[in-house]
Parts: C-alpha cells; sequence; structure tokens
C-alpha cells in the first residue's frame, strides 16, 4: 500500500523582481508502506523543499501529493497541522528540542496536540523513552544530555504518536561517527518492526543504510535506484577513511 | 486539541516561560503595576469623595425646600441682584404653614456663631442656631440623649439648649450634659437634648459643633437683624415638583409680587447640590481617568514590545511545535495567555499596592477602594494583556514552520 504518492509536483518560489526559482520539477515518486528510503542530492538541488512537501510542512506549488491516500497538496494550515501530528514523525539534524522543556515533556508533545489526557501521555512517553534507550533520563533538559541522547529523544518523539511515516534530515549531521552509527542501526531496527522511514541526506555512506536510493539533482529526479542486498559494501565514516 | 486542552497547555507553558525570564516578567509587569496603581487609586478617590458627598449631603434632606435670599449655585446672574434682595422674616415660616398643603413642616433658621461656657471650659466658633420646635419634623433630627424643645417652649422663649455631639464631647466628656447650666454669649440655657452624630461636611467641617435654641431666645442675644432660611419639608417626595410650585406662589402672595414681577428670593435644594457635584466628579473623573488610563496605555505597549521580542526569541521552538502538529490557534492562545499572566499579575500586584495606599491617601481625602474597582481594575489588566499579546501572538501563529525551523 502507498504511504505516499507525488503526481507531477512542482514547487516554484518568488524571489521577487520576476525571478523564480524552480525548486522542484514535475516530481513523480510513490513509497510503500514499510520501505527504507534514502533521498539524496546535493546543497541547492531541491531535496530540502521535497522533505518540506513530504512532511506537510509546505505545500506544492502544482501537481497533487497524496498521504495515506489523501490529497493534502491543497489542505490549510489546520489540516496540514494535524496530518505532521498524526502521520509523521520528524526526526532533525539539529535535535529541535524544546530547550526549557525535559527529555519527557519533549517527547509528550506531539501527544499534547493530539489531545491526549495527561495520564496517558506520561505513560506513553515513558515507554517510548525506555524503548530509546533513556529510561533513566526523562527528567534530564536537552542540554543535559549528549547529543546522541538528545537524537534519541527526537526519536523517541517521532515515534510516539505511531506517524504512518518517519521523515529524518541528516539525523547524524550533529553527531559524531560513532554515535551517528549507533543511530543508523536504531533506524534499522525501527525499519525492521515495520516503520516507513524516509532518510534526507547527501552522505552517500548514511543513505546506504537505506533499501532505497533517490537522487534529486536540479529539481528532478536523476535516478531511483533499490540498493542491491548481495551490492551492499560497508563504507565508513571519511574521518575514519582519513585517519586510516 | 480542544480550546480547553489549549488553554490549560498555555497556561503551562506560558507560566514556564516567565519563570524562565523572572527578571524580565517583574520589568514588564512593573508598567502595568504602575498603571493598574493609578487607575484603582482615581477610582478610589472619585469613589470615596461621592461617598463623602452623599455622606454630607444627607444632612441636607432630599425631600427638604430652602427658602433662601441667595440661590446656592451661581446661576451666572448678577451678584448685586440677589444682595438687594429684601430679605425673609421670620413670620414667613407661620404664612407659609398657613397656606401650605402639601408640606408636612416648616422651621425658620437663623444662625450665627457663639462661644459656649460651661463651668472653667470654653468652646468658640459654634453655630449657634435659632428656630422652631418645628426644625424637629423639618429635618429628621435624631438624639441620643433628651429631646427637642415643644412648640410651647418655642413660644415661651424658654432658655433651653440641644447640643451637637462635638460640644457634648467637648464640653462635657465624661458627664452627662443633660439638665446642666450652658452659657452661649453669656447667656444661660439648660441643655435638654444632644443630637446624634451627624459627621463632617465633605471632611471639612463639622455638622456636630452646634447648639439648637429657640428663635426668640437667638434674638434676645444676638438681636433682631438676623434673617432666616425658611426650611419645608415636604409630604410627599415623589412630588416635590408641584411643593416647590406651591411653595413659590405662597412666597410671591408673601411678598406681594406683581405677576410679572421676577421671583426676588430663592428655593434651594438638595439635588442642586448633588448634579452639581455630579457633574464636577464626573469632569474630574474623565480627566483623572484619562490621565491614569495613559499610564496603563504605556505599560500595554511595554507588554506588547517583550511579547514581540519573546515571539522572536521562541521563532524556532513555534517551528518545533508547528512540527509537531501545533495549529495556529494552538500558538495563538499560548502567546496570548503569557501577556494575560503577565498582566493579570500586575493587575493583582497593583491592586495589593494600591489597597494599603487609599487607606494612606484616605487620611487626606476621603477615599474608598470598594470591591467594584479591584474587579474592575482585573478586568482592565486583563484586557490590555489580551489587547497588546494580540498583534505578537498572531504573528507567531502566523509563522511559516520551514522558516521558523530553520530560524536560528
Amino acid at each position: 500500500m502507498k504511504v505516499i504518492e507525488l503526481v507531477k509536483v512542482n514547487k516554484v518560489y518568488d524571489m521577487g523582481a520576476e525571478v523564480q526559482v524552480n525548486a522542484l520539477r514535475n516530481i513523480s515518486l510513490s513509497i510503500e508502506r514499510g520501505e527504507y528510503v534514502a533521498i539524496m542530492g546535493p546543497s541547492g538541488s531541491g531535496k530540502t523543499t521535497l522533505m518540506n512537501i513530504l512532511g506537510c510542512l509546505d505545500t506544492p506549488t502544482s501537481g497533487l501529493y497524496l498521504f495515506d491516500g489523501v490529497n493534502v497538496s491543497d489542505m490549510d494550515d489546520n489540516e496540514l497541522a494535524r496530518i505532521r501530528n498524526q502521520g509523521i514523525g520528524f526526526v532533525f539534524q539539529t535535535f529541535n528540542l524544546i530547550p526549557r522543556s525535559d527529555a519527557l515533556h519533549n517527547v509528550e508533545l506531539p501527544l499534547i496536540y493530539s489531545g491526549v489526557p495527561s495520564a496517558e501521555r506520561k505513560e506513553r512517553a515513558l515507554k517510548t523513552l525506555e524503548m530509546v534507550g533513556l529510561g533513566e533520563r526523562v527528567h534530564h533538559k536537552p542540554n543535559e544530555l549528549s547529543g546522541g541522547q538528545r537524537q534519541r529523544v527526537a526519536i523517541a518523539r517521532a515515534l510516539i504518536n505511531n506517524p504512518s511515516i518517519i521523515l529524518a534530515d541528516e539525523p547524524t549531521g550533529n553527531l559524531d561517527s560513532k554515535t551517528g552509527d549507533e543511530i543508523m542501526l536504531f533506524f534499522e531496527e525501527l525499519h525492521d518492526k515495520g516503520n516507513t522511514i524516509i532518510l534526507v541526506t547527501h552522505e552517500e555512506y548514511i543513505a546506504e543504510h537505506s533499501k532505497r536510493i533517490i537522487r534529486i539533482k536540479d529539481g528532478e529526479i536523476e535516478s531511483d535506484l533499490p540498493i542491491e542486498k548481495n551490492g551492499k559494501v560497508k563504507t565508513t565514516h571519511p574521518s575514519e577513511k582519513a585517519q586510516a | 486539541m480542544t480550546l480547553g486542552g489549549e488553554l490549560k497547555e498555555g497556561l503551562k507553558l506560558s507560566l514556564a516561560a516567565l519563570r524562565a525570564n523572572k527578571a524580565r516578567a517583574v520589568l514588564t509587569m512593573l508598567g502595568i503595576i504602575i498603571g493598574i496603581i493609578s487607575v484603582t487609586l482615581m477610582g478610589a478617590a472619585i469613589e470615596g469623595l461621592t461617598r463623602a458627598f452623599n455622606n454630607s449631603i444627607s444632612s441636607i434632606g432630599a425631600d427638604v425646600l430652602y427658602v433662601q435670599k441667595w440661590p446656592w449655585m451661581d446661576t451666572g446672574e448678577d451678584w448685586w441682584k440677589f444682595r438687594n434682595r429684601r430679605d425673609l422674616e421670620i413670620d414667613y415660616a407661620d404664612k407659609i404653614r398657613k397656606d401650605a398643603t402639601l408640606f408636612s413642616a416648616v422651621a425658620p433658621v437663623v444662625g450665627r456663631m457663639g462661644t459656649l461656657k460651661y463651668e472653667n471650659k470654653t468652646a468658640n466658633n459654634v453655630q449657634v442656631q435659632g428656630t422652631t420646635s418645628d426644625l424637629l419634623y423639618v429635618s429628621n433630627m435624631g438624639f441620643t440623649e433628651g429631646r427637642f424643645f415643644t412648640d410651647e417652649e418655642t413660644k415661651g422663649d424658654r432658655p433651653l439648649a440641644v447640643i451637637g455631639a462635638d460640644v457634648a464631647d467637648q464640653l462635657f466628656p465624661n458627664q452627662d450634659p443633660i439638665g446642666k447650666q450652658l452659657k452661649v454669649n453669656g447667656l444661660s440655657f439648660r441643655i435638654i437634648g444632644v443630637r446624634s452624630k451627624q459627621g463632617s461636611f465633605m471632611g471639612m467641617f463639622s455638622l456636630d459643633n452646634v447648639v439648637i435654641i429657640p428663635i426668640g431666645r437667638f434674638q434676645s442675644i444676638f438681636g433682631k437683624h438676623f434673617h432666616p432660611s425658611i426650611e419645608a419639608r415636604v409630604s410627599d417626595p415623589s412630588d416635590m415638583e408641584n411643593a416647590k410650585e406651591e411653595l413659590r406662589g405662597i412666597m410671591r402672595k408673601v411678598r406681594g409680587l406683581a405677576p410679572l414681577q421676577e421671583d426676588d428670593f430663592s428655593i434651594n435644594q438638595q439635588d442642586l447640590l448633588t448634579s452639581a457635584f455630579d457633574k464636577i466628579a464626573g469632569t474630574i473623573g474623565a480627566v483623572g481617568l484619562f490621565v491614569t488610563a495613559l499610564s496603563l496605555f504605556v505599560g500595554g505597549i511595554g507588554i506588547m514590545n517583550i511579547m514581540f521580542v519573546s515571539v522572536t526569541e521562541r521563532t524556532k521552538e513555534i517551528g518545533i511545535r508547528k512540527a509537531m502538529g501545533a495549529r495556529r490557534r494552538t500558538i495563538l492562545v499560548q502567546f496570548l495567555i503569557e501577556s494575560s499572566l503577565i498582566c493579570l499579575g500586575g493587575g493583582l500586584i497593583g491592586l495589593a499596592f494600591s489597597y494599603p495606599l487609599s487607606l494612606l491617601v484616605d487620611k487626606v481625602l476621603p477615599t474608598s477602594l470598594p470591591i467594584s474597582i479591584a474587579v474592575i481594575g482585573i478586568i482592565i489588566s486583563l484586557t490590555v494583556g489580551v489587547i497588546s499579546g494580540i498583534i505578537p501572538a498572531f504573528r507567531a501563529s502566523r509563522l511559516d514552520p520551514v522558516e521558523a525551523l530553520r530560524y536560528e
């Protein structure tokens, strides 16, 4: 079953003075439930724009976007907020936790906006934090946690509302290679459990954790290929390469 | 998310945000605190003055008409016109009583400052009033002790006196004045009554520093050239206008005025004073409230400013919340609650200050801070909070999540 389907999606930015930038041109793609997809591309390729549209943070200028079979391309702000709340779990490069709130409250956040009662919220958040291995640190604020721990809080937050997709934007970008690998392993576990994961990255070795790579260039899909199991090479982090 | 849930979450978040920036919250509140103090104190002063006035004015009965040479209120007419009017005579009271149908009692009252003596104690500058027994019915006089003089006693010019509460306190501390011999400007009077306390007129002069004696005795002390005012009590207070017309007709007849001649007397009544006071109090109130409202306005601007800062500071947080599914309304409510909390806190603190301050001001000027003003103060501060928070909160709610998330 398709969880995401884009049909001829365009995104045009008006830069004023009649200058228009076509960030996305006729993008058509579909992602099945349970897939683990990486979206790759150099900066300026449009992959961020694509991610924003996939994450319902932005709407396409033209074209159709079906999320779980529902047309979201011309939804209003409130409807989009509901899709983000219930259908999408975000994991950001900079973690994007709320600094003043502890881990527990950060994880609870999507449930607050779903209107889940407080007691149930707490219980689910605790369970999810335990699942990501932070059962001991629920009352720590983000600045009292390491980068890897922060990202795991963010992952717990992304998972808590059982979203249709997990949208991860350079999730290892701010982490050292060891922690980054741990996080990538964690994503693999989540995929094995049946979660749909969309990974946005420009790092080849990160993208290779996925099962399918969509390459974007100049706002268009350059290639969309599955990773052959036997062809998969174990690559290392560039910094490790340099050390070796 | 329901509105109730949004309010509850907004409250929690706002409290946390204020706690995180205590100094800023307090400084911002200061504007509202000062604004609320000045508005409530102003209100309290007006309220206090009105109450004091109403208390004072009640000593002038609402249903009593006063026939006098001078009008109470400046009518803009020539002073000399009033000055040259013929004086009123004591026997007018009898003439009015004879013809009047709408009045229950009529009394002439003459007054002058005199000196009272009892044994070795002296009271200077006491209002000495000469009148008839009818004043008892005209003014609804109350007594802590004793009685008023009777009709026979008035007619017989008996040397009897009724004293006010201040005179009793001053000349007869710790003893019963009834039956004592009091000297009024050297002449002896037996005290037969002590009038109940009337209070002061607007806190300026006491209405209890008075001694009342039969009018004939008054003339034997001060001479016959004192002219009275005639006080007449209306039987039916709802029929003031007709009573006034009747009194005017009788007075014109007494004075022998031809049909086209102007009245050469004035009929005064309490509501002349009340309406004049209301006008003055209204003007003072409007000007005062305008000036104090300005300070509240400045406080409101401060809050709006700080809310803009708060929104800008938390742009990224707003982006995160939106990505997590916060709706526009949720964000709007969150920031509105924050600004309202600042104002509500400021309002409460302001009231906590203005209550003791109002007690202090009361020593100089009659002031009272009733619950209604406190409630209005709270409502005003909440309104300022919502008004000054609405634009920043609206801006926060309209932030584009993509832009907001990118904000550093």
